[in-house]
């Protein structure tokens, strides 16, 4: 069995909190975790044996029956009849104290139960933080939202009257939280268009809702699809909005219906929606990467985008096998970079482009079998005389409108083009019928499609990881960019001035 | 019978308060109207059952014998032997209760009695503003922050 034992003091009388905390019915006005509850068989709150039904934000369904309720002890006693997590015998009470010094009141929640072995602890984390101390704050913003509109003169004056200026003892680190969140800072784009867009105000967040968690930002990934947001090509944006999908940070606040996850939790992500390019951030939790020690933040924020979708690209859009011709275009680039690593690791004869001698020698580096300046000589046609006019098994191809139909005639004969972005601009129309002349194969795939539930990305992640681990593939230091620089950031992309990945520092 | 209830939140962590609160003797320590503090017939002074005689700064003398000490519950009842409050049946109990919020401690003192109705609101304010409520902002004080 384990005991949970949770106290806090509210800054307002005892009356004015057990009126509320009273009504059994009444928690789904004031619990952030709980959407909607009724009485069953209609019997009113108050009657000892009546049991709540009610419905959490995040779809599950408990019962729970009121077992003692006292007006004159501020005490009220339940026990849990059907819930969806095995909280066994959770019996639980509620306990209210009036604090004479200061007129404040002492609130005291605590349960017992025993919970399966394996889970205890994570079930012990959901009701200590996730609802007795998600209460707590539920509560004490209530009333403080109330305090607002309730002249102070209008409050009971307590039996024994202490002088006024005690008050209640100061408590460590009051979470100053106004209805509108907290500021934080965060470049916010109010309407699409050039770099110069990107500028950083201060935002109010409000609190994670019941099924998020609260991100402090410690590096934000700067990737070619925050460009395409930015401009409105893709509408993941909306303005006003955040720009961003990648960064790594520390859990710093969790919903009360989010389990498995704790404050202080080292995270990162690579995923809609956007809102990146902020100190802080709300989001739901499904599709967080939990890191392990030995992958740093700057790593995971410069990496995990690019480091997954180099996964699905080389395994699941085409599985690159031992032997065949891969040319990768933008070599250079964060996510060039990658390919050409893993590529090569998989047995493959690597290809790679690049703008300029200076991208040469970094493709070199990273173990190219040859890599050709595209604008130095026609790459198509180097291709096929570096394969003795085979041509490219694979090609990957994020430059788009000036390399595509290159593409298409370096492929062999079944060869297949993975078109995975744009940056020179759209691939424009082309007629699918002549592909037939080579048996062409062309995709176009959408990091959203392979990697939005965690069933489909957690393969990537684990296999990206353990590349990384094994040096498979290597990360170079990301080239790091103030967060209120964002603008320059993204200039430097899109000049092609970068090689590897750039990062945000908040 | 009346009742006089007093609390505050002490910026302590109750383990800590409860070190100095415990001793059935400590009270000069900490309680400012007491200047001096014996336990009767050199008993330990957390011996269920032990009397301590004290002396008030304003001069006066109380005998107040142990009823309860509970270091699982930290709370510890008394009951007045003789005082110059002209109070009967004068039982009273400080208990600590961990505030988890904060690491702190509620601290709560209350008292029962009975006494001729016309003393009973000077008693009241007396004992609760007086004594309890004193005693305890001075505990306030010696863990401020």
């Amino acid at each position: 069995m384990v005991e949970v034992r949770q106290s806090t003091i509210i800054d307002a009388p005892i009356e004015e909190v057990w009126a509320i905390l009273r009504d059994f019915n009444g928690h789904d006005r004031w619990h952030p975790a709980i959407a909607s509850s009724e009485i069953d068989g209609g019997e009113p709150a108050d009657a000892v044996g009546a049991v709540r039904h009610f419905r959490l934000a995040d779809g599950g369904e408990l019962r729970e029956q009121l077992l003692a309720l006292s007006d004159k002890d501020h005490r009220l006693s339940y026990c849990l009849l059907e819930a969806p997590l095995p909280l066994m015998g959770y019996i639980a009470s509620i306990r209210l104290k009036p604090v004479t010094d200061g007129d404040a009141t002492f609130w005291e929640w605590r349960s017992e139960f025993h919970p399966p072995a394996h889970r205890r602890d994570e079930l012990v984390k959901l009701v200590s933080e996730g609802i007795y101390q998600a209460g707590f704050a539920a509560i004490r913003n209530l009333l403080r939202r109330r305090d607002v509109l309730t002249p102070a003169e209008a409050r009971p004056v307590p039996a024994i009257a202490p002088s006024k200026s005690s008050a209640v003892a100061p408590r460590p680190s009051p979470a100053p939280s106004s209805e509108s969140g907290e500021p934080t800072r965060a470049i916010l784009v109010e309407r699409y268009g050039g770099p110069e867009v990107l500028q950083l105000q201060e935002i109010a967040l409000p609190p994670p809702a019941p099924d998020q968690v609260r991100i402090r930002h410690t590096v934000i990934g700067v990737n070619f699809i925050d460009v395409y947001c930015r401009t409105g090509f893709f509408d993941l944006l909306q303005p006003p909005g955040v720009p961003g999908m990648e960064a790594a940070g520390v859990i710093e606040a969790i919903g009360p219906a989010v389990s498995g996850l704790s404050v202080g939790d080292r995270v990162a992500y690579a995923c809609p929606p956007v809102g990146a390019y902020a100190e802080r951030r709300n989001m739901a939790p499904d599709l967080l990467v939990r890191l392990s020690d030995d992958i740093s933040d700057e790593i995971a924020a410069a990496s995990l985008l690019k480091g997954v979708a180099a996964s699905f690209l080389l395994h699941d859009v085409h599985a690159v096998r031992p032997g065949e011709v891969v040319l990768v275009h933008a070599a250079a680039g964060g996510i060039g970079q990658l390919l050409v690593q893993w590529a090569r690791h998989l047995g493959a004869t690597v290809i790679a482009t690049v703008s300029s001698n200076d991208k040469a020698r970094i493709v070199e580096n990273l173990g190219a079998h040859h890599v050709i300046v595209y604008s130095r000589e026609d790459f198509a046609e180097a291709v096929m005389r570096l394969t003795n006019g085979a041509g490219a098994d694979v090609v990957y191809d994020a430059v788009g409108a000036d390399t595509f139909g290159g593409s298409l005639a370096a492929l062999a004969r079944r060869g297949h083009l993975v078109s995975f972005g744009q940056a020179s601009g759209p691939i424009g129309n082309w007629d699918v019928g002549r592909f037939a002349s080579k048996s062409i194969t062309v995709s176009r795939p959408n990091y959203g499609h392979y990697t939005d539930t965690p069933e489909k990305l957690a393969p990537h992640v684990g296999r990206f990881f353990t590349a990384f681990r094994e040096r498979a593939v290597r990360i170079a230091a990301p080239v790091p960019y103030e967060l209120a620089k964002a603008a320059d950031a993204h200039r430097d992309l899109e000049a092609r001035k970068t090689s590897g990945a750039l990062v945000l520092l908040p | 019978m009346t009742k006089v209830y007093v609390s505050s939140v002490i910026p302590a962590p109750a383990a800590d308060v409860w070190k100095v609160v415990r001793d059935f003797n400590g009270l000069p320590g900490w309680a400012p109207f007491v200047a001096e503090s014996r336990i009767e017939q050199n008993a330990h002074a957390d011996r269920i059952g032990c009397i301590r005689s004290f002396t008030l700064r304003d001069g006066g003398r109380i005998r107040e014998k142990l009823l309860a000490l509970s270091d699982y519950d930290l709370s510890c009842s008394y009951v007045i032997l003789e005082s110059p409050m002209q109070v009967e049946n004068y039982v009273a109990t400080l208990s600590l209760t961990p505030i988890t919020d904060g690491n702190l401690t509620l601290a709560e003192w209350q008292a029962e009695f009975d006494c001729a109705p016309e003393r009973e609101a000077a008693l009241t304010r007396q004992i609760g503003s007086g004594v309890f409520q004193a005693a305890l902002t001075a505990l306030k004080q010696r863990f401020g922050r």
